[in-house]
């Protein structure tokens, strides 16, 4: 199974990157783009647990190292089947 | 005084640092290796610059889980001195030691030139030999160093004077023109709130010998070994 974590910074961090991209797609002439945010995406394989053990390793690894809390916020979605 | 000068995987200003402490500033220096488990014959410990383990994850998040971190946790909660420059305030940030955040450059480009310093506390011992209405000229050389931190928490750091030095004009003008990087508050350089603890952007290392084009960072090594 997998964990699918999407860390992203907070809203009211300045993200000068995604605005940075936002404008060039903007200029690229694509429309109804308002804003662009970019974040990391961690892909983290598990031995086969239940569930709520996969979820707790998943909350803490988020915790532990994963997320600044300070500046960045996360969610994630467990996949059984991968 | 013993000066130990920590080196990650990564570091690059750790030969500059103890070459300004052991041969300039004539102190003892050794290198201890972030394996190591303990500072207990330092007096004080430098975080040097660099890309510790490759800034992964984010700068300083994984050298901040090193065994020597966990030394200078206990070294620091004994009142140990501490120095973190430009990565090495990153690694401080990271573990906790102190507050906020350094997040990429507003720019978003790697920034490294001369800036000028304008401290704002001489109430710590590593700060104690600074003089409040004199400018510190050394450079950056950084791709995260925008400071960051909640308002709540940032009026603590201005209540509590754990604001060390501020990005300022040549003329000692704290400004928005004078701030490389965004940084809130201009802010280069913090305290914790003990003030045993002190983090940094700019380099003294690179600023202490005429040959290198400024001296003003001796005054820092200086005010931190009690010799200012």
């Amino acid at each position: 199974m997998k964990a699918l974590i999407y860390i992203t910074p907070k809203d009211d961090i300045l993200d000068p990157q995604g605005q940075t991209v936002g404008t060039a797609l903007r200029n690229m002439g694509i429309s109804h783009i308002d804003e662009v945010r970019i974040g990391k995406f961690v892909e983290m394989t598990l031995p086969k647990l239940n569930l709520k053990q996969a979820e707790k390793a998943t909350t803490e690894a988020c915790e532990r190292l994963l997320v600044n809390p300070n500046i960045e916020t996360y969610r994630f979605e467990i996949d059984e089947e991968a | 005084m013993r000066f130990a000068v920590i080196v990650f995987p990564g570091s690059n200003c750790d030969h500059d640092t103890y070459h300004v402490i052991k041969h300039i500033l004539g102190e003892e220096a050794q290198f201890v290796w972030h394996r190591e488990t303990s500072l207990s014959n330092y007096d004080v410990v430098v975080i040097p610059g660099g890309f510790a383990y490759g800034d992964y994850l984010r700068t300083g998040a994984i050298a901040a889980l090193s065994p020597i971190m966990q030394a200078v946790k206990k070294f620091a909660a004994g009142g140990g001195l501490v120095l973190g420059v430009c990565n090495g305030f990153q690694i401080l940030v990271e573990a906790g030691l102190l507050p906020g955040a350094l997040v990429a450059n507003q720019s978003l480009r790697f920034i490294s030139r001369k800036i000028h310093l304008k401290p704002e506390d001489t109430g710590s011992s590593l700060t104690a030999g600074l003089k409040l209405d004199r400018i510190y000229t050394m450079p950056v050389a950084h791709q995260a160093g925008n400071y960051l931190i909640q308002a709540a928490e940032l009026a603590q750091l201005e209540d509590n004077g754990q604001i060390a030095f501020r990005y300022a004009t040549a003329g000692g003008k704290v400004s928005t023109g004078a701030n490389p990087n965004g940084s809130v508050a201009n802010i280069a350089g913090v305290l914790n709130r003990e003030k045993n603890i002190m983090g940094m952007m700019p380099h003294p290392e690179r600023a202490s010998e005429s040959v290198v084009g400024s001296v003003d960072g001796l005054e820092i090594f200086k005010s931190i070994a009690g010799q200012a």
